[in-house]
């Protein structure tokens, strides 16, 4: 429905050639913009709704005393539902640690809490499909649970700073909501993002309409295509810097990928736009020493093009 | 009355700072109203995640931004 209405706005409002240049990227954008603002007022409130449920002092209830493995998957999946917010890292971090998780436990939470998290989904849904969505979520997963065992089974407690192991955490119980408070709550955190994010999304859908309409179709194929080895590396380096602008690059990277760029290239790129940032390495560097810091990053990052070039051989 | 506010300085916890400070005035009653941004006090009330907001030692919300009319029903 959202097709046809965008296809009579375009050919029919602004009588445009069906196979312009112009008419192609107009059509492109309205269309995109329209279902993507519907997702994202719908899905955020659901998630906002579930989100509810888990504020993060109840995951690290589930979290104490899980041993490796188990704790990291658990962590990677409840990374997902808990609300996170960088500004929060330091004090979740030295929560979490002091209580008993275990160090790799904690870090996969820490990887998957951003990564995974609902504007991406989203914007993937919307844009790329259900099954791209559900390999970002699932290899995203992945990269939480393997980098978190990999930190844990290097030992590095000795170099989280050493102020966090005399902190004293105290054990306040944090007022439960009613079921009207969590709607209301949903609603105004749907609004906030919303208002937030708008602009990002339009300017990101308004580029990708733009190299859909006027960009040759094989235009990356020669630059960022399958042979060359150095695209995924690349990707990742250059999506570092783009922090939390999930919804402003996944649109972008959308048109791209229509242009030749291939998959496991798009996992790698959104994972590191969404995964590794310097503000968040920032904070961090509050909690940990600058060696497991470099270690976290370089774990992480390792992971990611670990997986860029597993989906560009196997899809 | 003391309100504190818990949080390292992020965007929320200045806005919860200013409706803090907001709802004391609207309530009409004594309430003094500080900022915690030392992490060792922070995690002394057992948050976990900021902005926080604590009235008289009791924590009442934790990881979000409540509006002034909400502070103002916790002053009274």
């Amino acid at each position: 429905m959202l097709k046809q209405f965008a296809a009579y706005v375009v050919f029919n409002l602004l009588s445009l050639e069906p196979d312009s240049h112009l008419g192609e990227a107009i059509n492109f954008f309205i269309y995109d913009t329209l279902k993507v603002f519907l997702l994202l007022t719908v899905i955020i409130f659901f998630v906002a709704m579930i989100r509810s449920h888990f504020p993060p002092e109840r995951t690290r209830r589930i979290l104490l005393r899980k041993r490796q493995y188990l704790g990291n998957g658990l962590a990677g999946l409840l990374g997902i539902v808990t609300p996170f917010c960088s500004c929060s890292a330091v004090p979740l971090f030295i929560g979490f640690v002091e209580s008993g998780v275990p160090l790799g436990v904690t870090f996969s939470f820490l990887i998957s809490s951003p990564m995974i998290n609902e504007v991406a989904l989203v914007l993937l849904l919307g844009l790329f499909g259900l099954r791209i969505a559900l390999l970002y979520v699932g290899t995203g997963l992945l990269v939480s649970i393997i980098a978190g065992i990999a930190i844990g089974k290097l030992r590095m407690e000795k170099y989280v700073q050493d102020y966090i192991y005399q902190v004293k955490v105290g054990s306040t119980e944090i007022p439960q909501q009613k079921f009207s408070e969590k709607i209301e709550y949903a609603r105004d955190y749907t609004k906030d993002l919303l208002k937030r994010i708008w602009p990002y999304v339009l300017v990101g859908i308004g580029v990708g309409g733009f190299i859909h309409g006027y960009v040759p179709s094989d235009f990356l194929v020669k630059y960022a295509g399958r042979d060359n080895l150095f695209a995924v590396p690349v990707a990742v380096l250059i999506g570092v810097p783009l922090y939390s602008n999930a919804a402003g690059t996944i649109p972008i990277v959308q048109a791209l990928m229509g242009k030749g760029m291939p998959i496991g290239t798009v996992l790698a790129f959104m994972m590191a736009v969404t995964a590794l940032s310097f503000p968040e390495a920032v904070i961090l560097k509050n909690v940990l020493k600058i060696r497991l810091l470099l270690i976290f990053f370089g774990i992480v990052a390792a992971a990611i093009i670990a997986v860029g070039y597993l989906f560009n051989a196997i899809l | 009355m003391k309100i504190e506010i818990l949080g390292m300085g992020c965007a929320n916890c200045k806005k919860l700072y200013e409706n803090a400070v907001e709802a004391a005035k609207l309530s009409g009653k004594e309430a003094e109203v500080v900022k915690v941004e030392d992490i060792q006090k922070i995690m002394s009330y057992g948050v976990l995640s900021t902005p926080a907001l604590v009235i008289d030692g009791v924590v009442k919300v934790a990881g979000k931004l409540p509006k002034i009319e909400e502070i103002k029903k916790w002053i009274k």
